[in-house]
Parts: C-alpha cells; sequence; structure tokens
C-alpha cells in the first residue's frame, strides 16, 4: 500500500515515474483528513500541496532527494502564506510572511508540506494538552497522550500521514512522543540546524528534527535539514558526512547508572536488558558511565528554558500581529496601555504558557537572577562536563526515553511537578547540546510503544544515525518490532 | 545659587550615539533617516515570530573606533544581553544591549574649559540597538520602526563632573569627538546624540555621593546647563527643606526651564538582564582592533595643541578653529596656500564664521568655496590688490555666488587703483582746492595728514591703494 511506503521509495518510484507525485499527495492528503478525525494529530492541512504534486507530475520540478514526498510540520515552524500560531491563540490569524530555513531546504529537495501539526502551545508541555486547538491523542490509544511538544508530527507518523515530519525539541519534545507513539525521532546536535523561522520557545535548547518510521528516512530528512544559515548565529557550520565510521565497528556502548536506577516500568527495563545482551552477543562492550549531575537536570532545565521563554514570548503583545483584544467584558474597550497588554495576554496565552513566564519572569528578576539563572547555567555546564567524561569510556550512550509508556489524558494535568518530571530522561542531553534520538524499542503489555535513547557526542549526528541503523538492524531481527 | 557653598554636586551623563552604518545593528534594514513611516523595517526590526538578530560587522566597527577616540580599553570578549520592559515602540519586549561585559571599559575625554584642561573620566561604552519612535494623538499612538534597531554606542561618564558647566563642555566635547570620528553627527536636537544626566548632591564633608536623580528629554547644550543648574537648585531646595530626594527619571521643560517628575524609581522597571541566547559572545581579534584604532584620525584636543604649538595661535583661536573637523581642515587647506595662520585663523573665525551661521548649512564642509579659492581672496589681500575692506564684500559674493574673488573683483570693478600716473593726478586737484589746508600741514599740523587720505579715499571710492597714495602724499606735501 502506498502509505506503508517509506519516503525513500516514494521519492524514487515519483523520479522513475512509476508514480505520480498527484496520486500520492492525493492519497496522502485523504488519508490525512480521514485519519485526523480520530487523534487531532493536524490543525491545518495545505490544499497548495496538491498544485505543488502536479508541478512534479507535469515535469516542472524534477530533482531532490525528497521529491513529491509529503512532510508535516509542527506548528512552530513559519510556512510562508500559512497561518502558523506554534498553536496559541495569541498567534491567531497571524499568516507567516516567510518560510523556516529548515522547511525551505526540505522543499528544496521535493518535499511538499501537506499539514501542519498540533503541539502543546509554544511547544511547553510533554503531552499535546496545552494545544489551543485541544489535544492530540495517541493513535496507539486514544485515551491517552501521544507525548509533547511535537505530539502531533509522532502521531501524524503513526498514522502514517506523510512518511516524515519535522518537529521540535527542546527538553525531549521529539524523543517522547516519538518514544509514545513508536516511531524513529532525531534531535541533532544543537546549531545544527538553523532556527531561524522556528517560533522560539527557549534559545539555547531549540532544535529542530526528523521524526519518521525508520531511521533512514528520519537521516534522510536531518541530512537535508542541516546547512549552514548565516540568519542563525548560533548555527554551526558542520560538515554532517564527515564523521563516517568504521565497517563492523564494536561499539562500546555506555549505559548511565542513573538512568537505569530510576523508577522504570518493568517492560521498558527488560526491553533494555534485552537490548544490552544483543549488542554483547554481538560483540560489542556495555560500560557504566555515571553523569551524577543528572539529578539537578530538571530544576536546571525549567530555570534556563523558562527564563529564555519569558522573554522570547514577550514579542507576543498584540501590537503588530496575532491576537489583539481590546474588548473587556463589561462592554467597555481598554484606552491604557498596560490594560491593552493584560487583556491581550491574558486571553492570548495558555495556563501552562503563562505558568512558566511567571516562573522565568522570577528567576530573571533582580535579587533571583544569581541564585536561579545563573546558578542554573553552572551545573548545566556540570552536566555537560559529565558527558564529556562519559564520551571518554563509550562511542555512544544508549537508555530509556521515559521511565513509563504514554499516560492517560488528564493524567498529570493537575501536577505540574508531576509533569515537568517526565522529562528527566530526555533534558540532560538537551541541556549539553549533545545529538540524541529515540529508536522504537518494544511495546509494554498493553501494546503501548516505548523507545531507546541513544545520545551521542557532540557534532557527531551522523555516526549516532549509523549506530541507530545498526541497532534497528538488531530489533528488527530479534523481532522486537 | 544659594547655599552653593555647602553642597557638593556630582554630575555623571550617559551619551547615547547613533553610529552611522548602513544598516541596522542586527538586521539588514537601511538606517536613513526620515524615509516614510514603517519604510526601514525588515521582519527581525519587527520581532517576528522565528526571526533572530545577526550582528552587523559594520556597527562593530564603528564602535571600536568611537570607543578608542574616548581613549577606553577595548575588550577582546563582550557579550550581548537582553534588556526587558514593554513598550510599543519595542518589538520584541527587549532591547539587545551590552550589561556585565560591554565592547569598552575606562577611557577619558581632555577639554577645555575656560581656558583650563580639565580630564572627565569614562566607565564604559556598550553597544546596544535604538528603539522606533511612538508618536501620540490623544486617543491613538501612531509607531514608525524605521529607528528601531539603529545601532547605539552608550557612552557613560563617571559621576565626577562638579558643575553644569563641566557637563555641557563634556558633552560639546564628545560630540566633537564623534564629528572628527566620523562616526556619528552629533545631532541633539534630530536626536542623534542624545544625553542623560545624572545629578546628585551631597553635603560638603560628606563621603558618599548623594541620591541621583536622572535628567533626560535634553536636546540642546544649553539646555543640559540649565537643566542642570534647576535640577541642582531643586535639590538643595528640597534638602534645605528636610525633604527627601527620590531616585527617580526627570524630564527636562526647556519652555519652563524646570525639571517634572516622570517616574519614581520604586515603580520601575526591574530590566532582568541576562546574556542574549541568540548571539555568541562578541570575540574581537587584537589585530582587527588595532586596524581600527590605526584609521582613527587626530582628535580635537590634540589638534588644539598642535596649532597652538605649531602656528602660534592663542588658545581661544586654536579652540574656535577646532570647534568643527571641517573649519579646522579648511584652515589647514588653506594656509598650505598662503602661509600666514594669524590671518588665515583671524578671516576664518570672523567673517567666515560670521557668514556660516547665517546660512543654514549642515556643516562646514558645504561651505560654498574651496580653501584654494578663499586663499586666492587672500593672497589679493596681501599683495594689495585688493583692501581689507573690499576683501569682506568679495567674500560676501563669493558665499552668495560660488565666484571666484578675480571674477568678482573684476566685474565689480573693485581691484585697487594702483596707477601712479592717475593717482598723482586726483591727488594734485585734491590738494590744489584745499590750498590752506595744505599751508597748515606744512606749519606743522601733520594730524591733517589723515584729512588728505580721507579725501583721496572718498574721491576713489576706497580703491586706491594706500602704500602708493601715502608715497605720493608724502611727496608732494613736502
Amino acid at each position: 500500500m502506498l502509505i506503508e511506503k517509506s519516503a525513500i521509495e516514494i521519492a524514487k518510484e515519483i523520479k522513475e515515474r512509476k508514480l505520480s507525485a498527484l496520486e500520492v499527495c492525493e492519497t496522502f492528503y485523504n488519508h490525512c483528513k480521514e485519519e485526523n478525525q480520530k487523534t487531532n494529530a493536524l490543525i491545518r492541512l495545505d490544499e497548495r500541496a496538491l498544485e505543488k504534486a502536479k508541478l512534479i507530475d507535469e515535469g516542472k520540478v524534477t530533482s531532490g532527494e525528497l521529491l513529491g514526498v509529503p512532510i508535516v510540520v509542527k506548528d512552530n515552524f513559519c510556512i510562508k502564506g500559512r497561518e502558523t500560531s506554534a498553536c496559541s491563540k495569541i498567534l491567531e490569524g497571524f499568516v507567516s510572511p516567510y518560510t523556516a530555513h529548515c522547511i525551505e531546504r526540505l522543499e528544496k529537495q521535493g518535499a511538499i508540506v501537506i499539514a501542519q501539526s498540533n503541539m502543546d502551545e509554544f511547544a511547553m508541555g510533554s503531552s499535546n494538552e496545552t494545544s489551543a486547538y485541544g489535544p492530540c491523542k495517541n493513535p496507539i490509544d486514544l485515551t491517552r497522550v501521544p507525548g509533547g511538544s511535537s505530539g502531533g508530527s509522532a502521531a501524524a507518523v503513526a498514522q502514517k500521514m506523510a512518511p516524515i515530519s519535522v518537529g521540535s525539541d527542546t527538553g525531549g519534545s521529539i524523543r517522547q512522543p516519538a518514544s509514545f507513539c513508536g516511531v524513529t525521532g532525531i534531535k541533532p546536535t544543537y546549531g545544527a540546524v538553523s532556527r531561524y523561522g522556528m517560533i522560539a520557545f527557549a534559545s539555547s535548547l531549540d532544535q529542530a528534527g526528523p521524526l519518521a518510521r525508520n531511521v533512514n528516512d528520519a537521516a534522510l530528512a536531518l541530512k537535508i535539514m542541516i546547512g549552514k544559515d548565516v540568519r542563525d548565529s548560533t548555527n554551526i557550520d558542520f560538515d554532517f558526512k564527515s564523521h563516517k565510521e568504521t565497517k563492523n565497528k564494536k561499539y562500546k556502548v555506555g549505559i548511565i547508572k542513573e538512568f537505569f536506577e530510576s523508577d522504570l516500568q518493568p517492560e521498558i527495563k527488560n526491553g533494555l536488558d534485552n537490548m544490552l545482551k544483543m549488542f554483547k552477543d554481538k560483540g560489542w562492550e556495555v560500560v557504566e558511565v555515571e553523569i551524577p549531575h543528572t539529578r539537578f537536570a530538571i530544576p536546571v532545565y525549567y530555570l534556563i528554558a523558562a527564563s529564555e521563554a519569558s522573554s522570547n514570548l514577550s514579542r507576543y503583545d498584540g501590537i503588530r500581529y496575532g491576537l489583539r483584544d481590546i474588548n473587556i467584558d463589561d462592554g467597555r474597550s481598554v484606552n491604557e496601555l498596560k490594560e491593552f497588554y493584560k487583556l491581550t495576554r491574558s486571553r492570548g496565552l495558555g495556563n501552562e504558557v503563562k505558568r512558566r513566564i511567571l516562573l522565568g519572569t522570577f528567576a530573571l528578576s533582580a535579587g533571583y537572577y544569581d541564585e536561579f539563572y545563573i546558578k542554573a547555567c553552572r551545573v548545566r555546564r556540570l552536566i555537560f562536563d559529565d558527558f564529556q567524561k562519559a564520551f571518554q569510556k563509550c562511542d555512544h550512550i544508549v537508555g530509556p526515553v521515559t521511565t513509563h509508556t504514554a499516560f492517560k489524558i488528564n493524567e498529570k494535568n493537575d501536577d505540574p511537578i508531576k509533569m515537568y518530571n517526565n522529562d528527566i530522561l530526555t533534558v540532560p542531553a538537551s541541556l549539553s547540546g549533545l545529538p540524541c534520538m529515540s529508536l522504537p524499542m518494544g511495546k509494554d503489555d498493553l501494546g503501548l510503544p516505548f523507545g531507546a535513547q541513544i545520545i551521542s557526542p557532540q557534532f557527531e549526528d551522523s555516526k549516532m544515525i549509523e549506530f541507530a541503523s545498526q541497532v534497528e538492524q538488531l530489533f528488527v531481527e530479534g523481532g522486537q518490532i | 545659587m544659594i547655599f552653593k557653598d555647602k553642597y557638593k554636586v556630582n554630575i555623571g551623563l550617559e551619551i547615547h550615539a547613533q553610529l552611522n552604518s548602513k544598516s541596522k545593528c542586527f538586521s539588514s534594514a537601511s538606517t536613513e533617516f526620515g524615509k516614510g513611516h514603517n519604510n526601514h523595517v525588515t521582519l527581525i526590526c519587527a520581532g517576528f515570530p522565528g526571526t533572530l538578530p545577526v550582528l552587523n560587522a559594520e556597527a562593530v566597527r564603528l564602535a571600536i573606533k568611537t570607543a578608542s577616540a574616548l581613549n577606553c580599553n577595548i575588550q577582546k570578549t563582550s557579550i550581548f544581553s537582553r534588556k526587558q520592559y514593554f513598550y510599543p515602540d519595542m518589538p520584541k519586549g527587549y532591547q539587545i544591549t551590552q550589561f556585565e561585559y560591554p565592547i569598552a571599559l575606562n577611557g577619558y575625554v581632555d577639554f577645555y574649559l575656560e581656558e583650563e584642561k580639565v580630564r572627565v573620566e569614562l566607565e564604559r561604552a556598550h553597544m546596544e540597538e535604538d528603539a522606533g519612535k511612538s508618536t501620540h494623538y490623544g486617543e491613538y499612538s501612531l509607531i514608525n520602526l524605521n529607528r528601531a534597531g539603529t545601532p547605539l554606542l552608550e557612552i557613560v561618564s563617571k559621576p565626577i563632573m562638579t558643575s553644569p558647566q563641566m557637563a555641557a563642555g563634556f558633552a560639546k566635547t564628545v560630540r566633537q569627538v564623534l564629528r572628527y570620528a566620523e562616526v556619528c553627527d552629533g545631532n541633539l536636537e534630530q536626536g542623534s546624540m542624545r544625553c542623560d544626566c545624572n545629578v546628585s548632591i551631597r553635603l560638603k564633608d560628606e563621603e558618599k555621593l548623594g541620591t541621583k536623580v536622572e535628567l533626560k528629554n535634553i536636546n540642546s547644550f544649553r539646555f543640559i546647563e540649565k537643566a542642570i543648574e534647576y535640577e541642582v537648585q531643586r535639590q538643595i531646595q528640597c534638602l534645605e527643606n528636610g525633604e527627601e530626594i527620590f531616585q527617580e527619571t526627570r524630564l527636562y521643560d526647556s519652555v519652563k526651564n524646570k525639571t517634572i517628575s516622570m517616574r519614581k524609581k520604586e515603580a520601575a522597571n526591574d530590566y532582568r538582564y541576562f546574556p542574549e541566547p541568540d548571539l555568541m559572545p562578541l570575540q574581537l581579534e587584537e589585530e582587527f582592533i588595532n586596524r581600527i584604532v590605526s584609521e582613527l584620525s587626530e582628535g580635537p584636543i590634540v589638534r588644539v595643541e598642535r596649532f597652538v604649538q605649531d602656528f602660534q595661535l592663542s588658545l581661544e583661536e586654536a579652540l574656535l578653529l577646532t570647534s568643527e573637523r571641517e573649519l579646522s581642515d579648511f584652515f589647514e587647506q588653506t594656509i598650505l596656500k598662503i602661509n600666514e595662520p594669524k590671518m588665515v585663523s583671524n578671516w576664518l573665525t570672523g567673517e567666515v564664521t560670521r557668514l556660516y551661521n547665517e546660512s543654514s548649512l549642515e556643516d562646514w564642509s558645504k561651505i560654498p568655496f574651496s580653501a584654494d579659492t578663499f586663499s586666492n581672496l587672500l593672497n589679493m589681500i596681501n599683495n594689495n590688490e585688493i583692501s581689507g575692506k573690499i576683501g569682506k564684500e568679495v567674500l560676501e559674493e563669493m558665499w552668495k555666488t560660488s565666484k571666484t574673488p578675480q571674477e568678482i573683483v573684476q566685474e565689480k570693478g573693485l581691484s585697487l587703483l594702483s596707477d601712479e600716473n592717475k593717482l598723482q593726478s586726483i591727488i594734485e586737484s585734491i590738494l590744489n582746492s584745499h590750498q590752506d589746508k595744505v599751508e597748515e600741514y606744512r606749519n606743522g599740523k601733520v594730524k591733517l595728514y589723515g584729512f588728505f587720505v580721507g579725501q583721496v579715499m572718498k574721491e576713489t571710492q576706497g580703491q586706491a591703494s594706500p602704500p602708493i597714495v601715502n608715497k605720493i602724499l608724502k611727496e608732494k606735501l613736502k
């Protein structure tokens, strides 16, 4: 069936004219429409996709590694001529006049954006429940969350709405939903993919990355998304392909002691044990490494991310674009600047976003800055150093993505700390800017998927992918997935 | 001032100078002034979602140039920070500025205050972006973002100035330095240079500085003096009445000549500075800094002292001549052609300055004749082709018409009458018609000599060449 095909297959067959791009596009488009009723993974379909597909069939566009491949893009990437809202009411009606750099790169390789996906508002959340467009549901169990914040992107790929989707990861926002939905998701090295055109949540952590049903598709998308962009000063010019691994390498795989000591669901623990056994059977070495400062990772992450967010979200003031609310409930309209700001932002921003703005504002305020923000930055550095030390002992680190499989919708909504702790295993790599990914590893007794997390040294994204390919192969051979 | 002897005054200035780069500090938008509302605005200037700042290398270059002209230490590493506050003409909700690690530290400015050389030390100079402009119309306000993102260098003095005159002198000198370095036109009225004054007073024997009040909205050097003068008096009055001085920002109203409280510090913003995560720390290589510093030309104080030394000008003259770089350049170009520093200086600071002040020229580089042409005029006077008086007339004509002095003299027939034969006959007929006076002169009333010269000048409409007239007259009156 067409929707089962990989991105690489589809692009190849379109190029060889075995498949019509329009037929591909229509099939996925219709599938999106139908499937979306179950999960609400998508918030906007892009009808322009069909026109673009026609151009390929007419021979007006002929090349590209993703020729005619439909992709789904998280709603925090600006797309020219399309409403882009980061699933926040405050950006209601904002039509972006430009396209994000990494999406532009995918489009240049022939990819066609067919839809924008649901997400937690401004990527703040781990369950996709903070979206102004309503929650997205987990396609494997509709009573559960797909994870977040890229919940829509993960669900869309799991539902085969597109072979590839684009997400963003600040503290686990690609890896955790990929794990919950049973797909592959990569967060590259911080600085690998230009952030230009990606609506900022926490500038020093945000990275775009792909999600797909297999490592190869995700790797291809990532390779295309990575590229020097002068418009992002934190973008690093590095050659993705320069890190080549030797054939039949006997890997030294690190496992983080602290991760394995955490309160893991038994099936996940078993999955990991199986994986390590397979490694050893293959003659790979498994070594234990320590990241002792992980115990501070959650508070450090939430202080830094919230501080940056409190500043990044200041621009949503109702003056230049988006929601502009001047009508007070009692029939009056505002006539004073402060009141105007208050009204627009009170109505435009959701509770979780407000909570983090308050937290960040507090952490940066006079008298608390050193105690919170600066201290968090220092500990962040210690976590980075821990990883540096760990990578002296191993090539890659593996471990769980989350302690448990997908939880129920509304299950953690009334306890932010519980929700935040959900990121405990993904946040350390984010704080260190390291490439990391989630690879489907198995299913629990309820049939809910969970992933293996791979964390690699800075800039070794392509080595990580090569390693992941081999692990994926082991899982397939072992019948684990 | 009343009670003046009882108190010490401390004044510190914060000067914002717009750096004249072609494009903005963090975007490619033009910085051109006054080209229609919101015409020089990119998505970055307007703070659109997903946009990021990119530092303009030219702005950095100009900042280094300015800071080294102010004798600052350029820092190899500086860090941009976000200063957060909400205002409609600040599109991102924060201003990108430098806080803990500015691009330049220390520094000083030397200048002459009533012929005495003084030095004002600087604390720092840092780069930042300008805000846009709001215009308020009763019910509504309009926002123009053309200025938003224009690069600024904020120059901060130590709070060590002790009089309003000193503060104004410092500000004027900073303007002069900016103009000499060609980094900013230093226009207070148009706001390319803005000056905030921090004023505090304390009892004569008190060690600690008093409570600081910040004065804003001062758009001329004269108002710097007047605003500070008023503020010092107000603060003295406060203390004398047993009232407290609040740390606050006050606006200067130049019409009423008073300062008005704008906001009390208690209610003021906590700017929540933190390092700008969208920009990497600014790392400068020594070679890069050195190259810029080496391109820097002589500053105003050095030029003043050189003029005094090399051309034997008085300090006052040298100060006048160097008040504007273009004027002093003009002076130097002129004396290459006519080596009469004193004469050139007199003409430039006298007649030419008068004409310049009466005109509406932007600056001295725009004067309607070249140093070459001007030196021709002075040479004609020196060679007795025209008198000094006629010279002034010719100068005015040069200013109006841009013609050469030769052309003007010829067209108007202003050249001196130095034809001896012609003057012989004119003088003879004058002496003939004043036989009685000639007699008196010869009998010893030598004062009458002036009368005869006057008669000749009257007859020749001032064009007679004085040395020839003297020669003939002396001979005839023997």
